[in-house]
């Protein structure tokens, strides 16, 4: 009867872990009375059951998780997606659209479509399948998809959600987390997208140290304030900048002639070229084109509409 | 290291092996976890002059499929040398040795998997020797547990592994490349810690059954001893990263985040 770790201790596969009366849950492994952990991950005791939530892993499906994929195949009345991980998913046009609906089922989702879905069953013999009956699952139009280690996505998305909201509030985008580690962004412009990237990836690096919410949320703030300043008026701001930055490196011609080039700062209506360093980071750029009746919950055609209140609630 | 001459003695005078070492000192170990930015889980290991990289992707779908296990994950291993990891330039085409060893690498490290919780899919393992000094295939195992745990595969433990030989009568612990080649006998083994099991045991040369025994022993300690290096390389590499502010409120209380996650959907 002893536990053999701190709270939040990182251990390492075949570490032990507790002995005795204690129960075994994700992560551990019970043999001969004592507890093993099975995985890299940090160590907790909840009452008299031992885990151990992994730092890494791809995504196993599990009924009721909310998913983001993308059509693969459409299949008679099936299609075919792909949520990650190694299991493909299938999700029935009983279970996404309203009879009656025409044989043709890629008039309404076709190949390359990106939908949130949620999983109705899994389990070792039949593979994982998709519901999209439930309010505020639909196809995701426009926007971006971010993929992130889906181990870290309970930490993206907070307690209670106060993660994801708070970055949803700084940043005014719109967002569905879905926990195979993909991450819908949809945003007005290219600056707040690059923001939202660059918060979803702290998160990830530091998922394993407290007080993470605060530290995004001061991030946000102060490059959402830099933001604000830039975009009422660019000249003045570029100036001081130019000054005060590139005076000690620049000849005095180059500053003189040019004031606006050798800015860093990213212009918020940049829509144009893909900067390098972002193309590195999108990994898929759905597509936006219209699609004329994806009913799937009566919502239709919601792309301008703010669609926050999915996540928010 | 190019015209290969015998050495006049593998054990001085003194009793000290070629490289100054005691019959049972490992050669300085070097381990590095998650070197690989692609892959799922990588370590590499830096054994004496061996150099390995593993790198470990999935559990992912398997192809092609009828290679498919429908109760568990199909291990898939593959180890192979760089064409200049030798004196000899290596031959690039994958040679009998190197599909064994993949194979040999494999059944060592399946006892410590879960592979049971992935049916259907494939966890590869890729095995890429930069530099070979002797002692490959321990260090290939080495370096593979360590990147399977890197990718957050359930596992029982990590298996250490090393190999022990005989040169001019003596017994001696993970054999460089010339005393593998011109001593008498080697003895690969690799265990898994927490219950001292063996899971890989091979031999060639020839050795007393005392002296096997004894071999087997001295393995088994150099084994304990690797698997708190590898431990440690595992912990280190969250252990650099900032954790300030003690525990206060860890608000990540994973079981009400995963409840909370499904508001994200539903609502």
């Amino acid at each position: 009867m002893a536990v053999y770790f701190q709270k939040r201790e990182v251990v390492v596969p075949g570490q032990l872990l507790a002995e005795g009366r204690y129960r075994t849950s994700d992560g551990t492994y019970d043999e001969g009375g004592k507890i093993y952990s099975s995985l890299m991950g940090l160590a907790e005791l909840k009452g008299n059951t031992v885990r151990v939530v992994a730092l890494d892993g791809t995504y196993i499906p599990k009924e009721g998780d909310l998913v983001i994929g993308t059509i693969k195949i459409v299949a008679g009345n099936n299609w075919k997606i792909d949520i990650g991980g190694p299991y493909g998913a299938s999700l029935h046009a009983n279970n996404a659209l309203r009879r009656p609906y025409s044989d043709d089922i890629s008039e309404y989702m076709d190949i390359g479509d990106v939908v949130s879905a949620e999983i109705s069953a899994f389990d070792r013999q039949s593979g994982p399948f998709l519901s999209m009956r439930e309010r505020g699952l639909e196809v995701l139009e426009g926007g971006m998809i971010l993929e992130v280690s889906p181990a870290k996505i309970p930490r993206i998305i907070g307690r209670s959600g106060s993660m994801i909201n708070m970055i949803n509030d700084h940043l005014r985008i719109d967002s569905v987390v879905g926990q195979n580690g993909r991450i819908w962004i949809k945003s007005p412009d290219v600056a707040r997208v690059r923001l939202a990237i660059k918060a979803f990836r702290m998160i990830e690096t530091q998922a394993h140290t407290s007080n993470l919410t605060d530290r995004i949320s001061k991030m946000l703030a102060e490059e959402v304030a830099k933001l604000v300043d830039s975009e009422p008026s660019e000249e003045p701001r570029t100036e001081i900048k130019t000054v005060d930055e590139e005076e000690p490196a620049l000849a005095p011609e180059t500053e003189v002639s040019e004031v606006i080039e050798p800015k860093p700062e990213v212009e918020p209506k940049a829509e144009s070229e893909p900067q390098p360093e972002a193309a590195d980071e999108i990994e898929e750029v759905v597509e936006d084109k219209p699609e004329p009746e994806v009913s799937t919950d009566g919502k239709n055609e919601s792309d301008d509409k703010p669609e926050t209140e999915e996540v928010n609630k | 290291m190019s015209p290969e001459v015998k050495p006049d003695f593998l054990i001085s005078p003194e009793g000290l092996r070629i490289d100054g070492r005691r019959p049972d000192e490992l050669r300085p170990i070097e381990l590095k976890v998650g070197v690989l930015k692609q892959a799922n889980g990588s370590a590499s290991i830096r054994q004496g002059k061996t150099y390995i990289i593993a790198g470990v992707y999935g559990p992912r779908e398997l192809h092609p499929r009828h290679l498919t296990i429908n109760d568990r994950a199909y291990l898939r291993v593959v180890y192979r040398m760089a064409t200049f990891s030798v004196p000899d330039r290596k031959r690039p085409a994958p040679s009998r040795r190197e599909r064994e060893i993949s194979m040999v690498i494999a059944n060592s490290l399946k006892p410590a998997l879960f592979l049971e919780e992935y049916p259907k899919a494939v966890v590869d393992v890729f095995i890429q020797v930069i530099q070979a000094d002797g002692g490959t295939r321990c260090a290939a195992i080495n370096a593979a547990s360590l990147a399977l745990a890197d990718a957050g595969i359930p596992m029982r433990c990590l298996v250490p592994a090393v190999a022990v030989g005989k040169a001019d009568g003596k017994l001696l612990v993970d054999l460089g490349d010339e005393e593998d080649k011109y001593g008498q006998g080697d003895v690969p083994m690799a265990i898994l810690p927490t219950t001292d099991e063996i899971t890989l045991l091979q031999q060639d040369g020839f050795f007393k059954r005392e002296e096997l025994v004894e071999a087997m022993q001295m393995g088994i300690n150099s084994c304990k001893y690797l698997h708190e290096l590898q431990k440690d390389a595992l912990k280190r590499v969250y252990a650099k990263k900032p954790s300030d502010g003690e525990d206060e409120e860890y608000e990540d209380d994973l079981e009400t985040d995963l409840g909370d996650a499904e508001i994200a959907g539903d609502e």
